[in-house]
């Protein structure tokens, strides 16, 4: 089929044909489906943009209670994000490993993603349970409420991931590289790519900035 | 339309993969270098007084602005080209969306503060009392 037959639809421009729309049909699945991951991860920062808001807003609100300067360790919070971007980069590495059909390595950097992700996650259990135990839980004030629905949602994210982490190994082991396991793939890294990016903000506004 | 380029002109999804293993994982060591130089940038002005204090914040905002930047080109290879250009306007769309959020929210409710909150005298008197 030609160009010339192809109805004028969206964004195409006169005889483009790069733009996906159109002339073609839809894109394949391995395409549709991460874009599909895409937009939601993007509505998802949407949803952690709501909550960096109300705790800027709330941010001085310590009801006479602990500030941001005594609560946050930085070591803690750098060895929290060094273990994130860490995972981060070896997912992408399972990535790697994983469209060139190399179970073994597949499953080690899956491993060690997770791995990294859960030291996240204990070192972020580990403070909360240490703020709350000193009184500086999410009913102290309106900082600490916010506080925690921010950071806490990040770590159920965190959470959530790791237990895709688990079955997209359990996934690549038992059924191998087909298609639609590769497609769960493509979305987990999207996922995993994502939680760091909303992590740089946490620890920049909340971690550093607060604690000026 | 020939095979070879219909292949061209597929468009990719975020955190395509590139064709070899090589510039693939290239990609991937460059953004874990430049993530790992800005955050330490980003601990470093934060801890150091040799800035002058109040361009800190703003120098940490723009580091982390940075910093989003180097992940989604090196590890989500978001790029310009014509294969990326949903992926880019989906993108812009969220960026829109949270600016608008937070700058407005912030915007407001600072100028909510000023106009609406207790007299600085009441202010102090509730504090004796409590």
């Amino acid at each position: 089929m030609t160009s010339a037959e192809a109805p004028a639809v969206g964004l195409t421009h006169g005889a483009s044909e790069d733009t996906g729309l159109g002339h073609r049909g839809p894109e394949s699945k391995s395409i549709v489906v991460p874009y599909g991951f895409w937009l939601f991860v993007l509505s998802d920062m949407v949803l952690f943009s709501a909550l960096f808001a109300t705790y800027a807003t709330l941010a001085h609100a310590a009801d006479g209670g602990p500030i941001s300067n005594e609560l946050f360790d930085r070591t803690l919070v750098a060895i929290e994000t060094l273990a994130l971007l860490l995972s981060s980069f070896v997912c992408g590495l399972a990535m790697i490993a994983a469209r060139h059909r190399n179970l073994v390595w597949t499953e080690i950097w899956l491993l060690v993603t997770g791995a990294l992700g859960a030291v996240f996650l204990g070192i972020e259990l580990y403070e909360f349970a240490h703020m709350i135990g000193e009184g500086a839980g999410p009913q102290r004030s309106a900082f600490l409420s916010a506080f925690f629905t921010l950071v806490g949602c990040h770590g159920a994210h965190v959470t959530a991931g790791l237990l895709w982490i688990g079955t997209m190994m359990a996934q690549f082991w038992a059924k191998g590289f087909q298609p639609h396991i590769m497609r769960r793939m493509m979305c987990l890294s999207i996922f995993w790519h994502a939680l760091d990016i909303i992590w740089v903000a946490i620890f920049t506004i909340v971690y550093l900035i607060g604690t000026l | 339309m020939a095979e070879h380029e219909r292949e061209e002109l597929m468009d990719v999804a975020p955190g395509a993969p590139h064709d070899s293993l090589m510039s693939e994982t290239l990609s991937y060591i460059i953004g874990l270098g430049l993530a790992l130089l800005l955050t330490g940038i980003s601990f470093w002005v934060a801890s150091t007084g040799a800035i002058w204090g109040p361009g800190v914040a703003m120098g940490l905002v723009v580091l982390a602005i940075a910093q989003m930047g180097v992940h989604l080109v090196f590890f989500l290879h978001i790029t310009s080209g014509p294969d990326n250009t949903n992926n880019v306007l989906a993108l812009a769309f969220g960026v829109l969306i949270v600016f608008l959020v937070m700058i407005g929210t912030i915007w407001i409710m600072a100028h909510m503060n000023v106009n609406m909150g207790p007299m600085p005298e009441l202010t102090n008197l509730q504090m004796q009392r409590g």
